[in-house]
């Protein structure tokens, strides 16, 4: 046995539950914001489904014993790994990180760089760009039940995304990140912070993915996305991560005014997944859209919580989720529209739409208001329903067989929130991840 | 025998019976006119042909070119030729018009053949020219906030792409002003000839201006009353459903 390899089996055997290892170079005042962020993840109460947040969830299934810290990859891992993170023909700049290590960086161009634009992983941010990186980093309390679970993510995380986009800025093509779980009971805590300053524009896509697709595996992640005024930010996640991960995923919005946000979440994989999503609208005009697909399968339970926090007035914000279950998937919808005091001519829409594909899947859905404004505009609504027989019985008249219609109508129902994304190849791109999540079903 | 033979049909839902006794020929290379009054019964033969589940045939013989129809799915039935132009059709959200049709042609190649893209999409748009037909529809969901003649339009659009050996074609004139009703019997023209049989139901004759027939079939109450050339459904619209009915004897054809 080589020295390489002792020292990965050594690395391996460290669960995450032992505490941040403070193996990185880091700068002082981060590593005592993580021990301090540790001390406060062991102090808070574990979530039981009485809580209101955590309502119908199986909270059982966040026993984080198992879940170990990933170890040294082998050339060979490593190899596959670069060979695997295929997603869209063009991008502005990319980064591949495994567990928490960054694997590969294709940089952005020189011209973007000239432009001020930093895309950089945060182990390097927070020492070149420090004032920056502090200003924003986890400077967004967890308010929608994890706030156990951001702790740990701050204790623990290790490496991420930092991408500032600076006034006047646009990026046209997207800014593409993978994130991979690899061995069995690996762990990962994905980070994206990306602050666009006024008029700026960009797009990013993250990738969440596992190596080997049986494999237990847990992901805690938190991305924080800063629209500046009259800045445009579109932020898409397509989560796939193997069958019987567990996972976690807090989302904060900051919207300023004029500014437009855009969010989608795809959510494929993993046999638990959380995800928070906190939209705040800070000023008049700022718009947040709020998009979500969720295929569930056999055992799969999604549970998303959402909040659209209208602060100032003139805001708008539109959620619009919708869920394919099948088997005995479950889902879970928790959402509230806010409208605080003077946050009037607020316009707040959020639809929650599950198709049921089995008698035994179940879609649980909570939509609420909270309205302390006049002269709003809020509509809220979550249906669940069948594949509609005229539909399918209109299809079969075409000569198209009823697997196949149902596909077609399941995937058709799916696409209509990714259509909503202003950008073809990501949608496209979307669109396949969940045809193929379908036809696995064949195999 | 290349021919639709309906014998001796009668179809139910729940108790009621809705059509009764109807015997009809739609030999390939035809047009024949079913002409009814509400509620004769035409639409549900319409869906019988096509398969569809919430009827149930009492009695009665379906043979598509000498094949028992009613032994086959309904997707059987429209891979084997048959096509219905639905009076309502259904939208398909987020399904647009390429993939939705790719896919019924698809299901009509032997397994694990795939169809050529580019002399799809050609001949795709080979038809949509015929029907006056922007090429923007093919990314347009499957008739979601069409209007009534573009979703009639739609209709003889997937009738030319598939290229069936029989067509039921249910009020495709129903919710459609003239101008839309000349491009859509313009289309229905345009696919006539030997290899296709059409049974054209309608409620009116002004239809029958514009694609006309070569047999009319009058129907009342579940039955064909009478039978004639095209001259009949003239003669129909003069006198009258009443006459029709009061001037029947056995159910005929021809």
């Amino acid at each position: 046995m080589t020295r390489n390899q002792t020292a990965t089996l050594e690395k391996e055997a460290a669960p995450i539950l032992s505490g941040p290892g403070g193996t990185r170079e880091c700068p002082d005042w981060f590593q005592d914001q993580q021990r301090e962020a540790w001390m406060q993840f062991e102090s808070l109460p574990k979530p039981t489904r009485k809580d209101q947040a955590w309502r119908f969830a199986n909270v059982s299934l966040l026993d984080l014993s198992p879940f170990k810290y990933g170890g040294t990859l082998t050339e060979k891992e490593r190899a596959t790994i670069l060979e695997q993170s295929r997603g869209l023909e063009e991008v502005a700049g990319r980064m591949i990180f495994a567990g928490d290590e960054l694997l590969e960086r294709d940089v952005i161009s020189d011209q973007l760089k000239k432009r001020g634009v930093i895309f950089q992983p945060l182990e390097r941010a927070m020492v070149e760009h420090a004032d920056l990186f502090r200003k924003y980093f986890m400077s967004q309390p967890a308010i929608l039940g994890s706030a156990k679970f951001a702790a740990l993510h701050q204790a623990l995380v290790s490496s991420g995304t930092f991408l500032y986009v600076p006034r006047g800025v646009e990026i046209e093509l997207p800014i593409e990140i993978f994130h991979w779980l690899n061995a069995e009971n690996d762990s990962a805590f994905p980070h994206l912070l990306l602050v666009t300053d006024e008029l700026a524009k960009v797009t990013v896509i993250e990738h969440f993915r596992s190596v080997n697709e049986h494999a237990s595996g847990f992901a805690c992640g938190v991305n924080d996305l800063v629209a500046g005024p009259g800045a445009k930010v579109t932020y898409v996640c397509a989560q796939n991560w193997a069958d019987n991960v567990i996972a976690l995923q807090m989302n904060t919005t900051t919207v300023d005014h004029d500014a437009s946000a855009m969010s989608l979440n795809l959510n494929l994989g993993s046999r638990y997944s959380r995800f928070e999503s906190l939209s705040r609208l800070t000023g008049e005009g700022g718009r947040s859209d709020l998009l979500a697909v969720a295929v569930a399968k056999h055992q799969q339970e999604f549970d998303a919580r959402t909040l659209q926090d209208h602060v100032s007035p003139h805001t708008a914000s539109d959620l619009l989720y919708k869920n394919a279950l099948d088997d005995r998937a479950r889902t879970i919808f928790g959402g509230l529209i806010r409208v605080e005091p003077h946050a009037h001519f607020t316009d707040a829409y959020q639809k929650v739409r599950n198709l049921l594909l089995s008698d035994d899947a179940e879609a649980n859905s909570m939509p609420g208001l909270e309205i302390l404004a006049d002269n709003v505009r809020c509509t809220h609504g979550a249906t669940s329903g069948q594949v509609d027989e005229d539909e399918l019985f209109y299809l079969r008249t075409r000569g198209i067989p009823v697997p196949v219609a149902q596909r077609l109508i399941v995937t058709g129902f799916l696409d209509e929130v990714v259509q909503r994304l202003d950008h073809p190849a990501i949608s496209e791109h979307l669109h396949r991840l969940i045809e193929d999540k379908f036809s696995e079903n064949r195999r | 025998m290349k021919e639709l033979n309906i014998e001796r049909l009668h179809i139910a839902v729940g108790d009621q019976e809705i059509v009764r006794g109807l015997t009809l020929r739609v030999p390939r290379g035809e047009v024949h006119a079913l002409m009814g009054p509400n509620g004769s019964g035409k639409s549900t033969l319409a869906k019988v042909l096509a398969g569809h589940p919430d009827y149930r045939v009492t009695a009665g013989k379906i043979l598509m070119d000498g094949e028992d129809l009613l032994e086959l799915e309904p997707d059987e039935r429209a891979r084997r030729g048959l096509f219905l132009a639905f009076q309502y059709p259904s939208e398909i959200p987020g399904v647009t018009i390429a993939n939705f049709l790719r896919a019924a042609l698809q299901s009509r190649l032997p397994e694990g053949g795939e169809l050529e893209a580019t002399d799809y999409y050609a001949k795709l748009y080979e038809k949509m020219e015929l029907l006056g037909m922007d090429r923007s529809f093919t990314s347009r969901a499957v008739n979601e906030g069409f209007s009534g003649g573009e979703k009639k339009r739609t209709e003889i659009l997937q009738m030319a792409v598939l290229e069936p050996k029989y067509a039921v074609l249910d009020e495709t004139d129903s919710g459609l002003d003239i101008d839309a009703l000349k491009t859509v019997a313009h289309g229905v023209n345009s696919l006539r000839g030997p290899n296709l049989g059409i049974l054209l139901i309608t409620h009116y004759q002004r239809l029958l201006n514009y694609i006309v027939p070569d047999h009319v079939h009058v129907m009342v109450a579940g039955r064909i009353v009478r039978s004639g050339r095209k001259e009949l459904a003239l003669e129909l619209e003069e006198r009258g459903y009443d006459w029709a009915r009061d001037g029947a004897t056995e159910p005929a054809y021809r």
